[in-house]
């Protein structure tokens, strides 16, 4: 196995450890909802933005985002890093994310365990890369260089996939525990897309957590999918963000509380968007599941 | 250039040899359906990865898409949906996004539309995009205090120094010197005025600028295209002024500086003495 670029306690060492989010519920923060937020400050734990989003030079996204911030906590969600790619990092878009992570100083960071770019073109998805030693090596080296240029520890979220790689020789909980531990990055835990991925590869998605390092979770995502069907009948589902999240994965969601404690829970909800209440109800729901996890870790001696 | 709906690359992609290669397949098959599926997916149950792999290509596609209608909603309104949207797929093909910043995505898209033959009927169509572009440009451009009128009236005062002065123009302005009405169109795509009344074939030059917080879209009198477009190119307030009388007959100084100081457009006249 290659040896780490550096070991976990000499970056965490190095590097300014990010501010946790406040283990509530918080939403992906939409422009539609821009008015409804500052006219009702709702008690929410915390906004998520996509970085790309805001790489603008000024206008109004700056403008109710820095109102926003004010009286948020804020994480930022990059969506276009493409950190699983052959190539080395983007240092063009390295060099916009610090200057948004300098305007706005987030408590947390985040980017995905995928690629979107080859060869001077965006693809603008989330798309799979084979899990060997190979690809290891590659995306740890991506992150180090990541955490190097942002001066702070980033979290890499799990993806979700409708196909897989004839020559993986690591599963994906392997090869993020493998990551975590070279890089010493924290894991964003997006519990639909490990619904969605188990469902799509016929996994179960209590040993997907099982076998992660959970207490190495800093955020947890929730967000609807889509239902479709492969080409012989079997349950296809899709990473849509366009609906409410399903009942089967609030039930994987409070199955992984048990097992983490209560961590800062995003709602995503990016296509067909509701409105803000509804939004916030979605969330009051999260809270809902995060107070139990309280009570249960009160009263148990574990996380004192 | 006449654009047809064959397939951009002559053939197919040469592969590199190494690890990279899913991302070459991925790149060619995602945004080419006439490409074949990547080569060494599996699916669990044995069954075909084509389908599966069309989620991938549905969404990179559809989210382009998506994007695109977003930036061009009068265009879209112009060809209606469905015409709008093959129209985009066309262009993602042709012209994928470079950058993972999509606000700046569709910037060669009035240039596709102008070259594009299924829409040469329609001939104002790629000017109406060019504004759609300016207009989310200005959206996302860099704030400026615009000159306040007693400001700028002071510095129009200063007669000896004001011809070899230099404008700071605000950093959202453009100007869309266009030989069709596609101001006239855009704003009656707006509800602001009645579509009935424009005549679609009368030249028309805009400025788009947002001084504040609102992108405005303004017709703008006979030579001030020019004009601002001279000053913003950092030729002096007399050469531009002398420039723009001589081309343009019509040209009204007065008043075509009254309606820069109310859209804001300058943000600092820079008198330098050494000039």
């Amino acid at each position: 196995m290659p040896s780490p670029s550096h070991s976990e306690a000499d970056l965490t060492g190095a590097l300014p450890l990010s501010c946790r989010l406040p283990a509530t519920a918080g939403v992906g923060l939409k422009p539609e909802h821009y008015t409804a937020v500052l006219s009702t400050y709702p008690k929410l734990g915390f906004f998520e933005i996509h970085a790309e989003n805001y790489m603008g030079a000024g206008g109004l996204p700056h403008r109710y985002l820095s109102r926003i911030r004010e009286d948020y906590p804020l994480s930022v969600h990059g969506v276009g890093l493409s950190i699983g790619s052959a190539k080395a990092i983007d240092e063009g878009h390295l060099d916009r994310l610090a200057t948004l992570l300098n305007r706005y100083q987030p408590e947390v960071f985040s980017e995905h365990l995928a690629w979107s770019s080859h060869g001077g073109t965006y693809l603008n998805d989330l798309l799979p890369l084979p899990y060997t030693q190979e690809t290891l090596t590659r995306v740890c080296s991506h992150i180090d260089r990541v955490q190097e240029r942002l001066q702070r520890r980033m979290l890499l979220e799990n993806p979700s996939t409708y196909v897989e790689f004839t020559q993986s020789t690591l599963s994906e909980p392997e090869f993020i525990t493998d990551v975590l531990q070279r890089t010493g990055c924290g894991l964003l835990l997006d519990v639909n897309n490990v619904f969605v991925s188990c469902t799509n590869h016929h996994r179960d998605p209590l040993a997907y957590f099982d076998a992660l390092p959970l207490s190495r979770v800093e955020e947890i995502h929730l967000a609807g999918f889509a239902e479709d069907r492969d080409d012989v009948g079997a349950s296809l589902l899709i990473d849509a963000h366009g609906c409410a999240v399903a009942s089967a994965v609030w039930n994987l969601y409070c199955q992984v509380l048990e097992r983490t404690g209560p961590v800062a829970t995003l709602i995503e909800w990016d296509n067909d968007i509701p409105t803000f209440e509804r939004l916030v109800e979605e969330a009051e729901f999260a809270d809902r599941c995060l107070a139990t996890a309280w009570r249960t870790h009160k009263s148990s001696s574990r996380y004192e | 250039m006449r654009i047809d709906v064959s397939r951009p690359h002559g053939g197919h992609i040469s592969l590199q040899a190494g690890m990279n290669n899913y991302e070459v397949d991925f790149t060619s098959a995602l945004l080419d359906t006439e490409q074949p599926c990547p080569a060494n997916l599996s699916a669990w149950n044995g069954s075909d990865p084509v389908k599966r792999f069309a989620v991938y290509r549905n969404n990179v596609v559809s989210s382009l898409i998506d994007a695109l209608e977003d930036t061009f909603p009068v265009t879209r309104e112009l060809v209606g949906d469905e015409f709008f949207r093959a129209m985009a797929r066309i262009f993602i093909t042709r012209v994928p996004p470079k950058s993972p910043v999509l606000a700046e995505y569709g910037d060669e898209f009035p240039e596709f539309i102008a070259n594009f033959s299924p829409v040469q009927s329609v001939p104002y169509l790629a000017d109406v995009a060019r504004l759609e572009m300016f207009y989310l440009t200005a959206y996302h451009a860099a704030d400026a205090t615009p000159l306040d009128e007693a400001s700028f009236r002071g510095a129009l005062s200063n007669a000896d120094a004001l011809p070899s002065a230099r404008l700071q123009l605000h950093p959202s302005a453009s100007v869309l010197r266009s030989t069709y009405a596609a101001g006239s169109l855009w704003a009656a795509h707006q509800g602001t005025i009645d579509l009935a009344t424009v005549d679609p074939y009368l030249a028309e030059e805009i400025l788009i600028i947002r001084p504040f917080w609102e992108v405005l879209v303004v017709p703008l009198r006979p030579g001030a295209g020019r004009f601002i477009e001279l000053l913003a190119n950092g030729a002096s307030f007399g050469e531009t002024a002398l420039a723009v009388s001589v081309a343009f007959p019509d040209f009204d100084l007065t008043t075509t500086l009254a309606d820069i100081i109310r859209t804001g457009a300058v943000v600092a006249f820079n008198f330098n003495e050494a000039l």
